[in-house]
C-alpha cells in the first residue's frame, strides 16, 4: 500500500491517491489534495459540498451520487461541474478523503 | 389466511407468481398480484423494431395468460405502499393488506429528467426505444431516412439492460448497410462511462467492434440538455455534439409510487440486501429485478436467477429460517452485433466478463466474449425462451449462480 505526506502527516492512499482510511482525514489535508485534482483554492462552495458528502457518508456508509448531492445537499448539478470539473463526484470524493466512488454496472 | 401480495407482473414478478402459487399452501396463503397493464411486453424486443426485425405482435401477449390460476390478479395502478401499516392503497381505491410483500415495479425511463429532451424534437427527430412507442415511432422516421449523423446517447448510468445500446448501434451499421446507404450515414455512440461498457475487458473487447464497424465512441461525456432547435446534445460542462438524429437511453427510475412511498433512492431504486434480497429498512419487504438498487445489471436474466433464490428466501421467512445469501449478481447478456452474428457475456459482481464456452465448460454451443453466428441464434431463441419457459418460472439449464467452469482468466 501507498503512504503520502498530506499536512505533515503520513497516510495510506491506494494507487489513485484516494486516502484509504477516511478517518485519517482532517480539514488541512482538503487544500493539498484539491492541488492534485486542478483545483487552487477551495471556495466556500467547495466547502459546502466537501462537508456535505462526508457528513452524508457518515450517516448512509456510501458516498453520495451526484443526484443525491443536487436533492439532498441543494446544489445545482451545474455548479457542481464548474466547481468540480469533469467528474465532480470523483474529484470531491478524493479532496474529501473518501474512497473511489462506486463505478457502474 | 395470510396473504403474500406482489407489485408489478412483469418478468420478475410473474415469475415469482409461478415459482410460489405450487408450493404455497392454498388453504394458508393468499398470493395477490397487482399491475397496472394488462399487456405483457417483451422489452429485449424493442431493440428489433425500429429496423424492421420485430413488429408490434412480436413483442406484447395478455399478461394474464402467464398468471397461475390461483392467484388474485387485480389491474390497477399502485397509489402508495405504506410500509408501517403493512398494507398497500391501489388507485381503483382498494386496500390491501399483507404479510409478505414483494416489489417487482421495475424501472422506467424518465426523459423529463434533461432539459429539452422532450421538447421540439420528441418523437420528431428524437427517439427513445425502450418503450413500444419510442421504438414504434423510430421506426416510422428510419423507413424514410436518407442519411445524416446519428447520435445514440445514454445519458447517465444505471440504465437496464446496459449492453442494448450497443447493439442499437452494432445493428444500425448493418441496417444502413443493407439499405444502401451506410457511406451516408455517421453512428456515434455518445456516453457517461469511460468506454464502451461498464467493465474493462469486455469494454475493450467491444471497443474494437465499434472501431472495426466505423462507429465513434466518445465517452465521459454527462448529457445536461438538449436544444431541440438547433439539433445540439449539451454536457454539464458544456461540450457540445451536433446530430440530425438523437436516439436517446434516458435516465432510468424505478416507480414513481417507489419514490411516493419514501422507499426508495434518489432514482426511485430501493435500497435492498445484495445477496439476500431482502429490503433493507423492512423484514417483510423483498425487492426483485430492476426496482433493487443493486449493484448488478438490471436485466431479465439477471431478474431470473434472482428468483430462484427469492423463492428459497421467500420460504424460509415463512418458516423462521434464516435467509441464503446466496445472489452473486449473476448476470448472463446476448449482444446482437449485426450481420447475424452475436457475443454472449457471462459475469457476476465480482468477476467480470471472461472469454470461454457456455454454458457447457468446453463444449458451448455459445461461445463467450466472441463473435459468433450461435450466439446470434441464442439471442433470438431467447424470446421463445422467455414466454415459454422463464416467465412460467421454469428451471433454466443455467446456474443462479455464476460458474468460473469453461472461462479463462486473461
Ligand atoms: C430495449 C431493451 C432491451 C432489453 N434487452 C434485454 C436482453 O437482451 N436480455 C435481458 O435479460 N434483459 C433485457 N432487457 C431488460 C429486461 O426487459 C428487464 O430487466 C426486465 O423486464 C425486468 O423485469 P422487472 O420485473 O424487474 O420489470 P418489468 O418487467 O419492467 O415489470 C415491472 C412491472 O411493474 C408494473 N408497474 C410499475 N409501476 C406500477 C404502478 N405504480 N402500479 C402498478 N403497476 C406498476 C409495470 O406495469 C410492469 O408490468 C431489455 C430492456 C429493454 C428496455
Amino acid at each position: 500500500m501507498a503512504t503520502k505526506t498530506l499536512a505533515g502527516k503520513t497516510i495510506e492512499v491506494n494507487d489513485e491517491g484516494f486516502l484509504v482510511n477516511p478517518d485519517d482525514w482532517t480539514e488541512e489535508m482538503a487544500p493539498e489534495l484539491a492541488k492534485e485534482e486542478g483545483i487552487d483554492e477551495l471556495t466556500d462552495q467547495h466547502w459546502k459540498i466537501i462537508r456535505f458528502i462526508r457528513q452524508d457518508f457518515k450517516e448512509k456508509g456510501q458516498i453520495p451520487t451526484i443526484r443525491r448531492i443536487k436533492n439532498a445537499g441543494g446544489v445545482p448539478i451545474k455548479d457542481l461541474y464548474q466547481l468540480f470539473p469533469e467528474g465532480p463526484v470523483k474529484k470531491a470524493a478524493k479532496i474529501a478523503g473518501l474512497g473511489k466512488p462506486q463505478g457502474c454496472v | 389466511m395470510k396473504r403474500l401480495l406482489i407489485l408489478g407482473g412483469g418478468t420478475a414478478g410473474t415469475m415469482m407468481a409461478n415459482k410460489l402459487a405450487p408450493v404455497l399452501e392454498d388453504s394458508e396463503w393468499q398470493i395477490t398480484l397487482v399491475d397496472q397493464e394488462e399487456t405483457h411486453y417483451y422489452q429485449p424486443g424493442f431493440l428489433f423494431i425500429p429496423f424492421g426485425i420485430y413488429n408490434r405482435n412480436d413483442v406484447i401477449k395478455p399478461k394474464r395468460d402467464f398468471f397461475p390460476p390461483n392467484t388474485e390478479a387485480i389491474i390497477s395502478p399502485i397509489e402508495e405502499i405504506q410500509a408501517a401499516e403493512n398494507r398497500v392503497k391501489l388507485t381503483n381505491g382498494k386496500v390491501l393488506k399483507y404479510d409478505l410483500l414483494i416489489i417487482a415495479t421495475g424501472s422506467q425511463i424518465a426523459p423529463q429528467e434533461t432539459e429539452g429532451l422532450t421538447g421540439e424534437g420528441w418523437h420528431k427527430n428524437i427517439f427513445d426505444f425502450y418503450t413500444l412507442k419510442g421504438a414504434e415511432s423510430l421506426r416510422q422516421f428510419l423507413k424514410f431516412w436518407d442519411g445524416g449523423k446519428m447520435v445514440v446517447n445514454i445519458v447517465e448510468m444505471p440504465i437496464k439492460c446496459p449492453v442494448a445500446p450497443l447493439e442499437f448501434v452494432f445493428l444500425a451499421d448493418w441496417y444502413f448497410t443493407e439499405q444502401g446507404i451506410r457511406d451516408k450515414v455517421e453512428i456515434e455512440l455518445v456516453t457517461p462511462l469511460p468506454g464502451a461498457f461498464t467493465k474493462p475487458i469486455a469494454a475493450k473487447f467491444l471497443g474494437q467492434f465499434l472501431e472495426k464497424k466505423n462507429i465513434r465512441l466518445t465517452t465521459d461525456f454527462n448529457a445536461a440538455r438538449v436544444d431541440g432547435v438547433n439539433n445540439k446534445l449539451y454536457s454539464w460542462d458544456e461540450k457540445a455534439i451536433d446530430y440530425d438524429l438523437l436516439v436517446t437511453i434516458p435516465t432510468n427510475m424505478g416507480a414513481d409510487v417507489i419514490g411516493k412511498s419514501g422507499l426508495g433512492d434518489d432514482l426511485n431504486f430501493i435500497p435492498t440486501d445484495k445477496h439476500t434480497l431482502q429490503s433493507k429498512a423492512h423484514e417483510n419487504i423483498f425487492v426483485i429485478g430492476d426496482a433493487t438498487d443493486l449493484p448488478s445489471s438490471k436485466a431479465g436474466s439477471v431478474a431470473h436467477f434472482e428468483a430462484e433464490i427469492l423463492f428459497e428466501n421467500v420460504l424460509r421467512y415463512i418458516e423462521g429460517r434464516p435467509l441464503k445469501s446466496a445472489f452473486d449478481g449473476h448476470a448472463n447478456c446476448f449482444i446482437e452485433s449485426g450481420f447475424g452474428k452475436g457475443i454472449l457475456i457471462d459475469f457476476n459482481y465480482d468477476v467480470e466478463p471472461l472469454p470461454g464456452k457456455f454454458p457447457l465448460p468446453g463444449v458451448g454451443p455459445f461461445s463467450l466474449l466472441q463473435e459468433t453466428r450461435m450466439n446470434h441464434w441464442g439471442k433470438m431463441t431467447f424470446r421463445w425462451v422467455y414466454w415459454n419457459l422463464l416467465l412460467k418460472g421454469a428451471e433454466l439449464p443455467i446456474e443462479a449462480q455464476m460458474s468460473m467452469a469453461g472461462k479463462k482468466r486473461q
